[in-house]
């Protein structure tokens, strides 16, 4: 066991762990944020999807020891009581079915819309490529994540 | 509080909220489920508890598994509708799992929305009559100038009051009579038929969904359980020593096969051991046991496994195929003589379809915490689940540890996914005897290796297809010969036929046979069982005759249906032929059936009837030189009668659309000595948002009963894009998946 200094979603915290512990199970046994969910280990589904420094990567297959930068999770993708764009946009087009492997898609398209806020279909498809989902709502994810970009650029247009 | 006996078939209790509020409870027996499938619901009756807030805030308990399929806001909304509620007063909650309160709280077989309807319809009604006469008395009006909308009770002078000041003295109103009751006219509704979002999208999408899989208790322990790779094996030892001295790790031990925890996790189960022999793992940590899991080495008995070879069984279906004979299911007309008639032309083909697997998003999980006995107070349990059947995990604790069901609290979890894999309860007999024994709350998360190798599969089969195309180009003889699998010494769920599936229900000359040979893989119910491959098989084959015949595959399809008619007559669940009709219509309009499209371009059409829902489905697919081949559009026509969440039924439509494309085209599970040959998603995959079509959804809303959408848009999906592949290449594909056919979705 090793004591590990992070900043996840802009806190700052220890926390005790084999250095070989997945910052998925770190964030869900240990820090109890289970919003990140598992879905098979291997990095091939995105349900495990979390930020490091603002980039989306598979949280099941890095250790809590390459953890070199700051963790965003599905809980701290929120500013403060204002929903992100694509949190709004994922209502609006009502988008989850069962829900399970939605924070993972939300969390890769916030990555997406924050390097390229107005993504084609087919962007849209390359970035989100690792996230399963099995009830099929690809179809309305598209469409939130074109809602959402339109949202995240009117935002940025007011505050520039 | 007051409680009236309406009349044999219900109870309606009345009672009054603290500070001022109406509660109304209702115990209805549900309709007898209309759908095969629905072998799987078994109790026939529903609560339904609703109350208004003196503040006006309106509360509807659901009482059914969300696992996507929307039943948490479809079953709110006709209580809205005809309570004249506003939607944005609604909140939904979960209500607990008590059979004595809300007796069956269930999810399968599409069957929620047609049990549901009727019995939602009356509460709402009868809210709004006794908010109707509590109005009355306040505003000292006669009761036929007041009417309830937006969650007012509304005069026709302009007077109002709100439902939230109508609620106390509303519930010291009488309980109008049922029979009396009047119901909205559709075309009034403001509710039912509008595009309502998800009552939990908010906390989906803000990760505070609460999933079988995110419980957390105090002092919570984690497990993994190790099963042999050969259903049926059990563990004799294992390095015990090794894996207790891995950190993290606290204990560790043998679980014998139970073969009480069959019948008691479902009926078709009776005798099987759901609880298989294994190793459990606990530990601090879902890592440290999956690691420890890792590390197992086990000496099994391998004296009773499975021996089960899907290549085996290939081998031995084209035997019995060329065989024929078998069980007969249906038996009309001269079969035998217009397949030798040498005026008719005759056609055979084999049909082939794989094991398949659920792969719910989240991995089969659950939570229990076995309280021994102390002080007088009886041995007890708490058990956490995400199921479609949660009441049913009382009867294991009580099998497995002789819990009496009345000392085990059952807490229902949303599903990630369900798609029939949580009908059947192993996962949680597995912690239930876990806990157990070490008398702890402990969390058992299977790996997705876990989840795949010990499913309750779809089971694969095969068809072998005749048939006679007479002179004139019609259909003379139908010859259907299914060769499929028995578990557990029954026909598996959703294998076989029952001989009052369409297409040859509506055949005059049709005969239908089967032959079922044993396995010890075990099935279960996977999204519209048996219409998922019935309808590939089917449905290519008619494209297959209508080619024959020389004729136009719509106009083919259509005549077979022949005249207008209920062909269960008196059965409003059964295959109307006037409504298939209208829906191949329907989809051939909007999707310009027989334009012309470029070279290696074309259409497919399919129609397939199950869970009392027609479906028609064209979809258009490009395929080039190297078998790469795209979905481009799918056109679905569907007639499920009236809609009752728009948004929530085209979800349900595009989804199956996606579910089906994604296990036709990819999957399979496959099993040499017993053994499942398919590890994780990179041997098992599932279909990528890049592949997915545009797919438009229309409603045909006719006047009869809404009924359920979760499962029937999936079946017509793989024979339309077979049939556009044979337009669009020449090639017949008679086997899924297509990726071991050499197509390639993309």
């Amino acid at each position: 066991m090793s004591k590990f200094k992070l900043v996840i979603n802009d806190e700052k915290l220890e926390v005790e762990a084999d250095p070989n512990m997945p910052l998925l199970w770190v964030l869900r046994d240990k820090l109890k944020l289970t919003g990140t969910k598992f879905g098979c280990g291997i990095a091939q589904c995105g349900a495990c999807t979390v930020h490091i420094d603002g980039n989306a990567i598979r949280s099941c297959v890095l250790p809590i020891s390459a953890v070199s930068g700051d963790v965003t999770t599905i809980e701290g993708l929120a500013d403060g009581g204002n929903l992100h764009p694509l949190q709004e946009a994922w209502i609006e087009h009502d988008v989850p079915q069962c829900g399970y492997c939605q924070a993972g898609q939300i969390m890769t398209a916030a990555s997406l819309l924050a390097s390229n806020p107005q993504p084609s279909d087919s962007e849209i498809d390359a970035a989100l490529a690792g996230n399963y989902c099995r009830c099929g709502t690809y179809i309305r994810i598209r469409k939130a994540v074109h809602t959402a970009a339109s949202y995240y650029n009117a935002d940025r247009g007011a505050q520039s | 509080m007051s409680g009236v006996r309406l009349n044999r078939r219900n109870l309606l209790k009345v009672s009054a909220l603290a500070g001022g509020g109406l509660m109304l409870e209702m115990t209805l027996p549900a309709a007898t489920a209309a759908e095969d499938s629905s072998t799987l619901v078994r109790s026939k009756e529903l609560n339904v508890y609703v109350q208004i807030a003196p503040d006006g805030q309106i509360t509807i308990f659901s009482s059914n598994p969300e696992m996507g399929q929307g039943i948490k806001t479809s079953l709110p909304m006709i209580i809205a509708e005809e309570m004249g509620a506003k939607w944005e007063d609604v909140q939904v909650l979960d209500a607990p799992i008590d059979g004595s309160k809300f007796g069956m709280q269930g999810a399968g077989g599409s069957t929620s929305i047609p049990r549901n309807f009727d019995t939602m319809r009356r509460m709402g009604a009868t809210a709004r009559e006794m908010l109707i006469g509590a109005a009355a008395l306040l505003m000292e009006v006669e009761r036929d100038g007041l009417e309830a909308r937006d969650s007012l009770v509304v005069h026709q002078s302009g007077e109002s009051r709100t439902f939230g000041q109508l609620a106390a003295l509303a519930a010291e109103q009488p309980v109008p009579d049922p029979e009396q009751l009047s119901f909205k006219d559709p075309r009034s509704y403001t509710i039912i038929g509008t595009s309502v979002g998800g009552v939990d999208n908010l906390v989906i999408a803000t990760g505070q969904s609460q999933f079988g899989i995110d419980v957390d208790l105090p002092d919570m322990k984690y497990a993994s359980y190790t099963r042999c790779p050969q259903v049926g094996g059990k563990a004799i030892s294992f390095n015990e020593a090794e894996i207790k001295g891995m950190a993290g790790i606290t204990d560790a031990f043998i679980l014998e096969p139970d073969e009480r925890s069959g019948k008691a996790s479902m009926a078709f189960l009776e005798g099987m051991a759901v609880l298989r022999g294994g190793v459990a793992i606990v530990g601090d940590d879902t890592w440290s046991v999956f690691q420890a899991k890792n590390k197992l080495k086990i000496n099994w008995d391998e004296s009773s496994a499975s021996h089960d070879s899907w290549s085996q069984m290939i081998s031995r279906a084209r035997q019995i195929a060329g065989e024929g004979g078998g069980e007969v299911r249906l038996a009309n007309g001269q079969v035998d003589s217009a397949l030798t008639n040498s005026d008719n032309q005759q056609i055979e083909s084999f049909y082939q379809f794989p094991y398949v697997a659920h792969i719910c998003m989240e991995p089969m999980n659950c939570t229990a915490h076995f309280k021994k006995a102390v002080a007088g107070q009886p041995d007890s349990m708490d058990i956490w689940i995400g199921s479609q059947f949660p009441p049913q995990v009382k009867e294991i604790a009580e099998s497995l540890l002789g819990i009496a069901p009345e000392n085990v609290t059952v807490h229902a979890l949303r599903l990630g996914g369900g798609f029939g894999r949580r009908a059947v309860h192993d996962f949680a007999a597995e912690v239930i005897a876990i806990s157990g024994r070490v008398s702890a709350p402990v969390k058992l998360t299977w790996t997705r290796t876990d989840d795949i190798h010990n499913d309750f599969f779809r089971a694969g089969g095969f068809e072998n297809m005749k048939a006679a195309i007479d002179p004139n180009g019609q259909l003379a003889a139908w010859d259907q010969h299914y060769i499929g699998f028995n578990y557990n010494g029954r026909k598996a769920i959703g294998s076989g036929l029952a001989g009052n599936e369409f297409s040859m229900t509506a055949l005059d000359t049709a005969r239908v046979t089967q032959t079922m040979m044993d396995i010890d893989t075990p099935c279960g119910a996977w999204r519209a069982p048996g219409s998922n491959t019935n309808a590939f098989v089917e449905q290519s084959f008619i494209h297959e005759l209508a080619l024959l015949a020389g004729r136009d595959h719509l106009e083919f399809l259509i005549e077979l249906m022949g005249s207008r008619r209920w062909v269960d007559e008196g059965n409003v669940n059964s295959l109307n032929t006037g409504r298939a009709i209208d829906v191949i219509k329907l989809a051939a309009e909007k999707a310009d059936w027989g334009k012309t499209m470029p070279p290696g371009k074309a259409q497919g059409l399919s129609f397939y009837f199950c869970h009392a829902a027609h479906v028609a489905e064209i979809a258009e697919v490009s395929v080039d030189a190297d078998r790469n081949f795209e979905v481009e559009k799918v056109t679905v026509a569907v007639d499920v009668g009236p809609i009752i969440n728009m948004s929530g039924a085209i979800s349900q439509v595009q989804g199956s659309v996606i579910d089906g494309l994604s296990t036709m085209a990819l999957q399979q599970i496959t099993m040499e000595n017993g053994v499942i040959e398919q590890n994780n998603f990179d041997q098992y995959p599932v279909m990528r948002i890049a592949s997915t079509p545009q797919v438009d959804v229309h409603f045909i809303q006719s006047d009869y009963t809404s009924t359920g959408l979760g499962e029937p848009a999936l079946p017509p999906l793989a024979p339309a894009v077979t049939n556009a592949i044979f337009a669009a290449t020449g090639v017949r594909i008679r086997s899924m998946p297509l990726s071991e056919q050499g197509f390639k979705l993309v």
